[in-house]
């Protein structure tokens, strides 16, 4: 070990959490100096989210041990936590909107003059203590809670995405304030997906995958590169050759869509999205977490209502008020959350005739012969294991979400949209679900897949859309879209650049004010890396 | 994913648990044969099949009141209101017997405002989403003020429950068979096949067990709702009927003190007070046992508020130990 | 991304700005104010003769179910509810008023310390069968309800009892002018003795954090289950004023809860308090329940039954509730 674990400010080593069957973090290990800003990264799934609910106390790990300054931390709560010298910042500010700041503050126990002061530094100077929190914009409310992070004087602060969808000048005045903890007692654990971002204030970063540490890197001009190597790991495992390769036939431009959207929005989220779906297509949609997606699949689905824009069926605009109107028009939907898809208390018969029993005039007795053909086809069709048919929650997760697929594929697809179908389940089971969207495909329906694992869509997909800040930035044909460049295009990096200096320059002229690279750093970092983490670049084993 | 895609192995303790979630029949059969037991400890010679008879019958209203919230709770709902409106119809059908239309008009009014009554329930809670407790906690009292001033009103016409009424509510044929089971029976068939039957029913459970989930389905839970709630009313006034030839009583406060061993014989039948598991076998064995139970209260002499209390704390137990056991982690 | 920052918090407060948000900020109070000044302007128009007694009459009969309504609005801001307040209040007025009945004022004050704690007590039940067993709070608190009216019917099968004189000369006639009736002042005062300091302390605050979001709440440090406890602990103690005002201004307990649960969640919601928790005080449920006493009141001169008096508090109970439930939908779609 070149560094003594006194001298980091910040430590946590094999860290590991499992829900249920389902791990989230294997051995996540993190080391941050004092005077550090350091970047967390991974790619969806990664494990960052659970590392920092761990460390911020609001969940409790199985195993690992986290230390500041060398003492033990035991984060039972974020109070506690909060007492061990770990304060964050989420993206969702954790002000209670029903108080006023003044009260905010003193539900926090934090004083209101260093509050002033970092509001000052941040640039909202005028705040009014008295204002009601949902009252304010989320846009000040994220730099309220920051700056009463600040006041309180923590030694670790952590950042969660908080500069996501910030408004341009005020992520910059963020940024600066974040960079002048460069140096100073302090340390900041910075999550975000913007590289430029990262690039800008962040001294070193930790890269997880798969819920694992599996690097660190000194951020430099050009380290983009690296840090996306890291996220990405072995390219090409196992799965490529278990799966028939994506159908090749190429739809016609003249084909009436199935579905198309139109300058789609929705709030602040969702801003300008179009595409088309043709019948026999898949078309992949791949964006980092919070992009907008979400509201979109929403609108698709008939569960909220767009802002802005309109959608097409089949060449005729509709106007979903609810999930039957969807329905009806051909538009099914298979949600990532199994828990928001099925009754869980009830058994796997009635979760797939569900949609058979859902309208009015279906109220009335169910014949329950041709029920049994449905299902039973369908169960064929997915081959799902029905052993602990009687309730669905005790069927394993890839069982379940078989189950979600199978509710729409007993009575027949024909526009199907499916927000990260994949997500958390075994690679068995991916593989038929793979499966399954091409044969859906290849009978002529149209798909519509968002998903977050980025290898699937060159197996699955004729070509994907990349979602970024609630608008389309990039088409990719099913050639073009091997992981590298669709990670490059979700964090709206230009695919051949060393350093994006295209987007720097767009940052900057959409931030009037001085750019934030010149803050010199008085880089408190030696050439050697703490050994926790500097060797780790073993591909830790699949966890499937 | 580590976890085998098939079923998670059970140890013994989960056996049992499995069989109170899924079978809660069996253990409750069970509980009440006990019961009965100490009934016969309690007061040697007083088990015999007119006994039998007699509890079936003091049941049968009851278990018609808990139908209501059975089907109710299923959605993760309750009906306070069964009460007022079971007693309302009662006392209105009493008032109107000598109407031109007779008894069978009597009745037929009684519960049309009955449904009324359960349609503006079913409006405010599947349209206006507000919490079924105090929808129907407040529309029991605007029944209840309604009946009052219905009882002054008909004062002078005079009123007595119909002989019909009586003979089917107290009648007992061979002195062991309540000819009241004339009407239970076809409405616990009507309820079982409903819910193990019908779209219908399906919905009933989707809708408690997961709200989000029927909506993505394309169930319009506001429909389910408004027509449930009306059905409810309408079951509560069956039971008024019933209760009301049973006494041989018909009083704007009949059924009040029914209202709480309803819920407590839903809640011991197994239905989840949060929606989605349940049916109405394991209720009706619940009304029986709480019958049975409250029988056994007197014989020990127990005081009514005892009952009360033993009742409540039934309750509480019991929504918590069906909360453990079902909670899988 | 957007360009420019939106709009901050305003800082200059001028005078006008602040009475502007002031009334904002107030609109469901004030407007709740002039609905009262206005049915008190239609008593007085419906009677001539309403003046000082009956203003002394009305507060005492208010004062119970302003305490219940206290009880239920801080129940309801922590995000939670209880109906089994009518039922506390029946017991803890029945032991009350059987300890009293003639017995020396010295003992009075003893029993209606002794009550106090009795309340806290049963609040403390509740709350700690709400928070281990994780029954949703409506379940468990109907449930309970009926433990503790069968209990009050044990302690006493029939009303009966008696109060120490001092305390019912606490809530009958004058204090200092005689359109001060000294039961309002009195249940104010001890509202006010607890709730300011409440709403001021930490305690106060994260009851209001937990009702009005949890997941921020437990972020900012709040621990929710202690104090989801506490806010029952209140409601119970609150629960207890009631009772033993209900003994005062009877002289008597009775065992048979009143409508109290009702409406004091009828008062709550109508004094703009949402059901959602997190949201209102105090002040509004008890302008609240003068205004449904007043109309309680009016429909009596008008000559109304007074069976239609409880139709129209049961018909009021709904509606406000209904529109509440609209209001919120629209705010969340919109």
């Amino acid at each position: 070990m070149t560094v003594a674990a006194t001298d980091l400010l910040l430590e946590a080593t094999g860290v590991a959490k499992t829900y249920g069957a389902v791990v989230a973090l294997r051995s996540a290990s993190l080391a941050v100096r004092p005077g550090e800003v350091h970047a967390l990264m991974g790619a969806n799934g990664a494990g960052k989210s659970t590392l920092v609910k761990i460390l911020t106390g609001a969940v409790r790990p199985d195993a690992g041990t986290i230390t500041v300054h060398g003492r033990p931390l035991v984060a039972s709560s974020p109070a506690a936590a909060r007492r061990g010298g770990i304060v964050s910042v989420y993206q969702e500010p954790a002000l209670i909107p029903d108080l006023d700041i003044r009260s905010n503050l003193r539900l926090t126990a934090t004083p209101i003059e260093p509050f002033r002061n970092w509001l000052d530094q941040l640039g909202v100077a005028d705040l009014d203590l008295s204002a009601l929190a949902r009252r304010l914009p989320l846009a000040t409310l994220r730099v309220v809670d920051l700056a009463r992070a600040l006041a309180i004087e923590p030694d670790v602060l952590m950042l969660d995405e908080m500069t996501a969808a910030l408004p341009a000048n005020l992520t910059e005045r963020v940024l600066e304030v974040i960079g002048r903890q460069r140096g100073g007692e302090r340390c900041v654990v910075f999550i975000s997906h913007r590289m430029i971002e990262i690039g800008a204030v962040c001294d070193r970063a930790t890269v997880l995958r798969e819920g694992a540490t599996v690097g660190v890197v000194d951020v430099t001009p050009g380290s983009e590169n690296r840090i996306v190597e890291l996220m990405l790991g072995q390219i090409a495992e196992d799965i490529p050759d278990a799966v028939e390769q994506a159908s090749t036939h190429v739809t016609t431009a003249d084909v009436v869509p199935r579905l198309s959207a139109r300058s789609l929005g929705s709030g602040a989220k969702l801003d300008d999205v179009s595409f088309d779906l043709r019948p026999g297509e898949v078309l992949g949609v791949v964006a980092l977490e919070g992009q907008g997606q979400d509201e979109l699949f929403d609108i698709l689905a008939g569960m909220s209502r767009p802002t802005g824009g309109s959608v097409t069926v089949d060449g005729s605009p509709v106007a979903f008020r609810h999930p039957a109107d969807a329905i009806r028009a051909g538009v099914v939907y298979v949600a990532a959350d199994r828990a928001e898809a099925l009754l869980m208390q009830r058994s796997v018969r009635e979760n797939i005739a569900l949609p058979l029993v859902a309208r009015l005039r279906r109220w009335g007795p169910i014949n329950l012969g041709e029920e049994r053909r449905i299902v039973d086809g369908a169960i064929q069709t997915l081959q799902i294991d029905t052993r602990a048919k009687g309730e669905v929650r005790r069927l394993s997760g890839g069982n379940q979400q078989k189950v979600t697929i199978a509710r729409w594929v007993a009575g027949g697809v024909r526009t199907m949209i499916c927000f990260d179908p994949t997500r958390g389940i075994d690679i068995g089971t991916k593989r038929q679900i793979y499966a399954l969207l091409r044969d859906l495909a290849a009978a002529g329906a149209a798909i519509l897949l968002y998903t977050s694992e980025l290898k699937e869509v060159q197996l699955v997909c004729d070509r994907a859309i990349v979602i970024f800040g609630g608008k389309v930035v990039r088409e990719l044909s099913r050639a073009e879209a091997d992981e590298p460049a669709l990670l490059r295009a979700a964090y709206n990096l230009r695919s051949d650049s060393e350093l994006p200096e295209v987007a720097v320059a767009e940052i900057v002229a959409q931030a009037d004010g001085t750019p934030v690279e010149a803050i010199e750093s008085p880089d408190p970092a030696p050439p050697e890396r703490p050994a926790a983490a500097a060797s780790i670049s073993n591909p830790p084993d699949e966890p499937e | 994913m580590s976890a085998a895609a098939g079923a998670i192995p059970r140890s013994g303790m989960s056996a049992v648990r499995a069989l109170f979630r899924d079978q809660p029949i069996i253990p409750l059969t069970g509980l009440l044969v006990v019961l009965v037991l100490v009934m016969e400890l309690a007061s040697p010679g007083i088990v015999r099949p007119s006994w039998a008879g007699v509890m079936l019958r003091t049941a049968v209203p009851l278990a018609i009141l808990a139908g209501c919230q059975t089907l109710t709770m299923l959605t993760g709902g309750i009906d306070l209101s069964v009460g007022a409106v079971a007693s309302m119809v009662g006392f209105v059908t009493a008032t109107l017997i000598h109407s031109p239309g007779g008894v069978p008009q009597a009745i037929a009014v009684a519960l049309a405002a009955a449904a009324l009554a359960g349609l503006i329930t079913g409006i405010a809670v599947g349209v206006f989403r507000v919490h079924p407790l105090i929808v129907t906690l407040g529309m029991s009292f605007v029944v209840l003020g309604l009946a009052n001033v219905w009882q002054l009103q008909s004062v002078q016409t005079g009123a007595g429950v119909p002989d019909v009424l009586r003979t089917v509510g107290s009648g007992l044929q061979l002195d062991i068979v309540p000819n009241s089971l004339i009407v239970f029976v076809p409405i616990v068939a009507v309820i079982l096949l409903v819910l193990r039957r019908t779209g219908y029913g399906r919905l009933l459970y989707a809708i408690g067990d997961n709200p989000v989930a029927a909506r993505l389905s394309g169930a319009r839970s506001w429909q389910v709702l408004m027509v449930l709630y009306v059905i409810s009313a309408l079951l509560a006034g069956v039971a008024g009927l019933v209760l009301a030839g049973l006494t041989n009583t018909a009083s704007v406060s009949l059924a009040d003190s029914s209202v709480l061993p309803s819920i407590a014989a839903t809640v011991i039948g197994g239905t989840s007070i949060l929606g989605g598991r349940g049916g109405y076998g394991g209720t009706i064995v619940g009304a029986v046992i709480l019958t049975v139970l409250s029988a056994l209260l007197t014989v020990v002499g127990l005081p009514e508020p005892t009952r009360q209390i033993v009742f409540g704390s039934i309750i509480v137990l019991v929504a918590a130990a069906y909360n453990r056991v079902t909670a899988e982690t | 991304m957007s360009a420019a920052a939106p709009p901050l918090g305003a800082a200059q407060a001028r005078p006008l700005d602040t009475l502007v948000a002031f009334t904002r900020r107030n609109a469901w109070s004030i407007g709740l104010i002039a609905v009262l000044v206005g049915l008190l302007l239609f008593t007085k128009a419906l009677q001539p003769r309403y003046g000082p007694i009956t203003l002394q009459g009305l507060a005492t009969s208010v004062q119970p179910l302003l305490l219940a309504a206290v009880a239920q609005a801080i129940v309801v801001i922590s995000g939670g509810i209880d109906l089994s307040i009518g039922s506390m209040m029946a017991l803890t007025s029945v032991v009350s008023a059987s300890l009293m009945a003639k017995q020396s004022e010295e003992v009075g004050v003893a029993v209606v310390l002794g009550v106090l704690l009795l309340g806290i007590a049963l609040g403390a039940v509740n709350g700690a069968v709400v928070v281990i067993t994780r029954v949703p709070d409506i379940v468990v608190t109907l449930a309970m309800s009926f433990v503790w009216a069968g209990s009050a019917l044990l302690v006493r099968s029939a009303p009966g009892g008696g109060a120490a004189s001092w305390l019912k000369s606490l809530v009958v006639g004058p204090l200092a002018n005689e359109w001060i009736p000294k039961a309002a002042v009195v249940a104010l005062v001890v509202v006010f003795v607890v709730w300011i300091p409440l709403s001021r302390s930490r305690l106060g605050l994260s009851i209001y954090s937990i009702g009005s979001d949890r997941l921020a709440a437990f972020r900012s440090g709040v621990s929710v289950g202690p104090t989801r406890f506490a806010a029952y602990v209140m409601t119970g103690l609150f629960s207890a004023l009631a009772g033993l005002s209900l003994t005062a201004t009877t002289g008597i307990g009775s065992p048979v809860p009143g409508p109290y649960t009702l409406f004091s969640v009828a008062a709550v919601v109508l004094g703009g308090v949402s059901l959602a928790g997190g949201r209102g005080g105090v002040f509004g449920p008890i302008v609240a329940v003068v205004v449904l006493q007043l109309i309680q009141t009016d429909l009596t001169f008008l000559r109304v039954d007074s069976n239609l008096a409880l139709v129209a508090q049961g018909a009021i109970l709904i509606a406000v509730v209904m529109v509440g439930s609209l209001i919120t939908m629209r705010r969340s779609r919109g």
